[in-house]
Formats: structure tokens, sequence, C-alpha cells
């Protein structure tokens, strides 16, 4: 049963990055154009 | 001109909407363009919302930037309209992201506690079951501060004010199941419902959230068009200086300028010049009227032919728009009586809910002796009947509907907008823009010789009047080429050649004063001559919108009584109404008659739908049960209608109508599903044999059957199309071209 001190936290910390890579994503404007993102995955020029 | 935000030093940022930006290529043009400005720094397309985010230097090197030049490069490169992008709508998107947060919240918190749950529904014993609810414990406080406050606040403001919704009942439920939770952890007690608490935090959110994105989406691309309208005019000084004015700086008394193709920004009175003026969007008539000085014009009509000199005699606020106005909210329609289905479901519901909860509290514990386990008892039959699957049950549907709706061109306002439209028996047109396209196209082409024509062709291309511009569409072939065309409003065009005096104009102005026949007045026509003698006739009419007589027909056959409302002559009406087989029609009506006659309609007991896009509409669109109005319509009829389509194509009215009352249907359903599942779970929790394990599958399952159930409406609708172009590639009417 000693296992579950580290795994319980594990599992937290898993699921707490996990929020924080969508909290972040969401923030840093990842969602605010999603239309766009699909066209501009086809241009040509590389960018910048 | 345009104002900015400082991001930086030295840094500014403007939004512009560029309504018409659709593909990959606007993307790349518009930020190309933007680009080879010297003083910009970086610009960003967002194709979702249509706008542009422009971050510029103050100044480079010397040289101060001219913000000026950001929009017209948008216009040189593309063609496109740029607008200015006002920062006023910024609310409601901070309240999405809110949500979206407090869903990724509740989710993460859902998900642990259910892990840590699993591992006690499987047989966890004593001290690790204490340690794991207590964990749950910690975990279910912050989700549910975050997370629940949207509905604490909302179950709160409808509690002061007297009254019950759905939130009040749920904000009950979560309190409660965590506070007895919490309570039964501190005595080691067997059952700790955290992880239903929390799961449904994460359902209920996640219908708030739906509901929010589909009205903001529909928000942002109507406040898009809504950039179209006129912001500034020329105003004369006493100096005979020029200067550019907002609309809202311009006073009565005021020389304004107005130039040819120009909307008028205010009521006033002409001082000199004359021209032909576009009424249509003001009073609904489809022909241009012709004005000399001493004439009135209104606000928001286009001056076709002439530049005229004003003298403004009302502030923009007090113009015509501003009666339209005061109409509009003296006609509070359906929209202020209607009372939401969930609200109303709600009325019933959560009483019902609280009394059964009561009840078995009082049973239990008169009849038992033990409180605490009726007490128990009484939060399980709460957490059982909470209304999850109810709160799902109407915005999954709803956004579904709207989405398969935006997919071709049709943006709804809100939810209520749909269930008012499911209820609607009869169905009222406006006729110039609505059931016609405002733009005169000639009848019997092949009577007119092809020579005449294209002399005629000629003329009218020296013009912007709708006549002259349908003559030069349809002339096909070599034009002959006139030089020193001159444009007489009011009468027509003239042009000398080595044959001859052309004129193209009105019978009068064509043929020599003395001619006095008199025109039918319900078609226009326009003379061709030479030396004042008659070489051909053309008549035209208002070309009717494609798939108004489809339209018409459908709704017919389902039983709903169509009407026209419009403020066009009768002659024009009474042929219309022939033509599209509409069961009863009225002409010449003001603004007032338009919004008095629907609400003598809603006094039967009859549920209008009102489809109409002109200035003259607005407060029958408001005093309408429900209202659609074209994307072509002016900005306040936009805004007083709760469906705006974006197609040409007419058949967009029967297609929302028919998804709303789909909707309507899966809605229903899901009521009874939901309460189906109520009348199977309660009595279990009534006997007092509801664990936390059992109330979490009934609640997983009823909320996934709802869904289920809401998403065959896409199934449903797949069987059917509307034979128009997708969303995407939508093409604007040309009336906006007069808006720019």
């Amino acid at each position: 049963m000693n296992m579950l001190i580290y795994l319980i936290p594990i599992a937290l910390f898993l699921s707490g990055l996990g929020l924080f890579a969508f909290l972040w994503s969401l923030k840093n404007g990842q969602y605010e154009d999603l239309d766009g993102a699909a066209w501009r995955a086809l241009q040509e020029d590389p960018p910048e | 001109m345009l104002s900015s935000r400082i991001v930086g030093p030295g840094l500014r940022q403007t939004d512009l909407s560029v309504p018409q930006v659709h593909c990959g290529t606007c993307i790349t043009t518009i930020e190309k363009a933007l680009k080879t400005l010297p003083f910009v720094d970086r610009a960003r397309v967002n194709l979702s919302t249509k706008r542009v985010s422009i971050v510029w230097k103050e100044r480079t090197g010397t040289d101060p930037a001219d913000p000026a030049a950001l929009a017209k490069a948008i216009v040189n490169a593309t063609g496109y309209d740029a607008h200015l992008f006002v920062n006023a709508e910024d609310m409601g998107e901070n309240l999405q992201r809110e949500l979206i947060r407090a869903v990724a919240l509740c989710g993460f918190a859902a998900a642990n506690i259910m892990l840590l749950s699993v591992s006690v529904w499987s047989g966890a014993e004593a001290a690790t079951r204490d340690l794991f609810h207590w964990i749950s414990a910690l975990i279910a406080a912050p989700a549910l501060i975050y997370g629940g406050r949207f509905f604490y606040q909302s179950a709160w403001h409808a509690l002061r004010r007297g009254r019950t919704n759905m939130d009040v009942p749920i904000a009950l439920a979560i309190t409660l199941s965590y506070g007895v939770s919490l309570w039964e952890t501190m005595h080691h007690g067997e059952h700790a419902w955290f992880d239903a608490t929390v799961s449904l935090l994460f359902f209920l959110l996640i219908g708030r959230t739906l509901d929010h994105i589909m009205r903001d989406r529909a928000r942002s691309a109507i406040t898009g068009l809504a950039r179209l309208s006129p912001r500034g005019a020329m105003v004369i000084g006493e100096d005979g200086s020029h200067e550019y004015r907002a609309v809202e700086d311009i006073l009565p008394g005021n020389q304004v300028a107005i130039a040819m193709g120009e909307r008028v920004p205010v009521d006033g009175i002409v001082e000199s010049g004359a021209s032909d003026i576009d009424v249509s969007i003001v009073n609904g008539e489809s022909a241009p009227r012709s004005v000399k000085a001493g004439d009135a014009v209104q606000a928001g009509t286009v001056s076709l032919t002439g530049s005229l000199i004003l003298r403004a005699t009302a502030a923009a606020k007090d113009s015509f728009l501003s009666e339209v106005i005061s109409l509009m909210e003296a006609a509070e329609g359906g929209r202020a009586r209607y009372r939401r289905i969930a609200d109303r479901a709600a009325q019933y519901y959560s009483p019902a809910v609280h009394l059964l909860a009561l009840t078995s509290f009082l049973y239990w514990g008169l009849a038992g002796g033990d409180w605490k386990r009726a007490m128990l008892i009484a939060i399980a039959v709460l957490i059982i009947t909470c209304p999850c699957a109810l709160g799902l049950a109407v915005p999954v549907v709803q956004v579904v509907a709207a989405g398969r709706l935006f997919r071709n061109g049709i943006m709804v306002k809100d939810g209520s907008a749909m269930e008012r439209l499911a209820e609607v028996d009869t169905v009222l047109f406006d006729k110039t823009g609505t059931l016609t396209l405002g733009r005169p196209t000639l009848i019997d082409v092949g009577k007119a010789t092809p020579c005449h024509l294209a002399v005629a062709a000629g003329l009218a291309a020296h013009s912007r009047h709708p006549l002259s511009k349908a003559l030069y569409g349809i002339a096909s072939g070599p034009i002959p080429v006139f030089d020193g065309v001159e444009e007489l409003p009011g009468k027509g065009l003239q042009g000398r050649t080595a044959k001859g005096m052309y004129r193209l104009g009105n019978r009068r102005f064509a043929c020599g004063e003395n001619n006095d026949e008199a025109a039918d007045p319900s078609t226009l026509e326009v003379v061709l001559s030479r030396d004042g003698q008659e070489l051909a006739t053309f008549r035209f009419e208002d070309q009717i919108r494609p798939g108004a007589g489809l339209a018409v027909g459908k709704l017919s056959a389902k039983g709903f009584s169509t009407g026209i409302l419009s403020g066009d002559r009768r002659g024009t009406v009474r042929v219309l109404a022939q033509r599209l087989g509409v069961d009863r029609w009225q002409a010449e009506l003001s603004p007032r008659e338009k919004a008095e006659f629907c609400e003598t309609l809603a006094k039967e007991g009859r549920k209008a739908v009102m489809v109409g896009d002109g200035i003259n509409d607005a407060p029958a669109l408001a005093a309408a049960h429900v209202s659609i109005a074209p994307a072509t319509a002016a900005d306040i009829g936009r805004q007083a209608a709760d469906f705006v389509f974006m197609h040409e194509n007419l058949e967009s009215v029967p297609l929302a109508i028919d998804v709303s009352r789909r909707a309507g249907r899966l809605i229903r359903e899901n009521f009874a599903l939901a309460i189906g599942y109520n009348i199977i779970a309660v009595p279990i929790a009534l006997a007092g044999h509801a664990t936390p394990l059992i109330a979490a599958i009934a609640m997983s399952t009823s909320s996934i059957i709802v869904v289920a159930n809401a998403l065959r409406l896409n199934r449903l609708a797949a069987t059917e199309h509307l034979a128009t172009a997708p969303a995407g590639s939508t093409q604007m009417p040309s009336r906006k071209a007069h808006f720019a």
C-alpha cells in the first residue's frame, strides 16, 4: 500500500500537466483561429 | 482617422474587420500587402473572426506613420472593404474563455476523482478509503468554486427576484452533496459523492459553454457586417472649408456634401444639386425618386446620379432612424414575453424535486427515527434528480442546429430565437430587398433590337442609376463609345454623335416636353430616342430573389399562411403577390402600420415570423414573434432580427423553420428521456438504495443518451440539401456596394 504514496502524486502531476498544457495553449491563442490555421498549413512560404 | 491602442513603446495595434476574407489566398495576400508598408511591424489575419490585427510603429526614422494606409493597402490588394473594428464586444469573448477554463479544470478534477472513486468502489477499506476521500475533497473544492460560480451567480440572481430557474436545483445539489460528503469523510463514512458533484458540474459547464460559443459566433459575424455602414460625411464649413466628420458630429444646420453613390448620413433639405435617390431601404419603394433643391431627403437613402449639397435638419440621433428606433422600443414583441423552454421546465421541475427530497427526508426521519440516514437519502434524491440531462438537453440540440444553419449561411442570435421560430404559423415578407433583390432587370429582353440595346448600353455605361447599370449589364457584343455624355438628374442621359442627339431616360425627357403619355406605374421604363424620336422602350421590374417562389410554395404546402407587408405601391405588390402565390398582401404601409399589423396578428393568437430588410421593416421585425433578415439589410434591421441569412436564396427561410422545428422536437424527446430516467432512478433513491456508484452510472448514461439524441439532427438534416454555395464562399449580394 505504500506504493500509493508515490502513485497518487504522480497521477495528479501527470493530469495536472495535461491541464496546464491546455490552459497554456488557450492563453497562447492556439484556438483563436481554427479555420485560418487549416489554411496556413497549406501555404508554401516558410513561416517567419 | 483610425483608432488604435498602445501595445509597446512606439508600437500601436489596430484591428480591422474584413468581412469578405474566406480562404488561404486572402490571408497571404493581405498579410503580404501589409508587410510591404514600412511602418508595419506585424500583421495577422484571423479567418474565423474575419479580422486583421496589425501592430505598427508610430514612426519609422523621422516619418510619422499613416494608419489610413493600412485600410487602403487591404483594399488595393484584395478589393475587399476594410472597416475599423471597435473593441466593444470583448466582454462576451472573455466570458467564453472563462467558461472554457472552468470546463478544463472541472474535467481535470472529475477525471482524478473518478479514478480514486473507482478504487473505493472496488473495495478500498478503512484508512485507504478515508485517504482517497480526503484527496477527492481537496481536488473538488477548487473545482466547485471556480466552475460552480456561474451557477451560483445565476441561481442567486433568480432567487433574488423571487423566481426560480434550472440553476437553483443545480447549485443546491452540488453544494449539499459536497457538504454531506465532507461530513461523511470526517466521520469515516462509507459513501462520498465527490465524483458525482464534480462530474455533474463538468457536464453542465459543457452545456453552458456550447450555448455561449454558438451565440458568440453569430455575434462576431454580425458585428462584422455592421461595419459596412457609413461612418462619416464631408461637412462644408462657413468659410467653405471641407472637413470629414463622424456621423455623430454632424449638427443640424451644417452643410453636407453628398457625392454620387454616397449614402445620406442625416435628414436634410437639398440646398443645391439634383439627383435620383434610392429610397428602397428606407421605405421599400423600388423606383428611385428624383430630388432637386428644396426637397427633403431622409437618412439612409443613396444618391445615385448626382452630387448634392444638403442642409442637415436633424442630428443623426434625431434623424428618421431615431423615429424607427422609438417605434421598435414600443413594439416589444415575442422576445420580451417569451420564456425559454428550459426555464418553463424549471418552473415545474425544481419545486417538484425539492418537494420530493423534503418528503423523503421527513418520511425516513419520522418513520425510522434515524435523521442522519434520512438526510443522506434526501441528498441522494437531489443528486439523482439533478437536471444534468435537462441542462444538456436544450443547449446541445441548439448548438447542433445552429451549426447546421451556419453551414447554410444562416446565423442565429440565440437559442430562444430557434424555440420561437419552431412555434410559428404565419410568414410575413417585406417586398423590396427581401422577396426581390432591390435590383431592376429588363423584361422581355428579346423584343429590343440588339443595335438599340447596344446604343442604350453605351449611354448607360456613364451612369450608376440602377436602371442604367441593368441595361449595361445585359448588353453583349460591341458597344458604341460616346464622348461627352451628360447626366441630367431626374431625367436621364444624353450624348451627341454624328447621327444626332441620343437620349436615354424617362419618356418626357427623351421624346420632348409635350409628350404626356402616362406610363404604367407598376413597371419602370426607360426610353431611348434620337433627336426626340423614340427608338426603343425598355421595361424593367425588380428582380425576384432566387428561390422566392419555391420558398413560398414550400411554406404554403406545409400549411403556413403567407403575407406581404410592403411600403411600395399597390400595383407592384399585387403583381408580385399573384406571381408568387402569396395569400395576403398589404401595400403602401408606413413602418408603424407594419408593426401594428404584426401586433394585431399576435392579439389574434397567431405567431408570425417577419422577414424583412429595410429600415422601415425594423419596427415590424421587433414586433413579430420572431424575425429574419438578409445580410444585405440595413444595420438596424439586422440588429432587430433573430436570424440573418447570408445567401441570396430565399429558401433559407423554410430551411431555418424546418431545422428549428426539428430541434424543438428533439428537445422535447430529450426532456422525455430525462424524465423517463428520473422515473426509474428516483424510486431507487427514495428506497434508500442509491449509492454513489449507481448515481455515477445513471448520470453519465442519461447525459450520453441525450447528447447522442441531439446528434441525430445532423443525420436527419443530411438527407435534404439546399441549392446554395457552401458557407465558406459566401457571396454577398451587390447592394453592399452602396454602403462602402
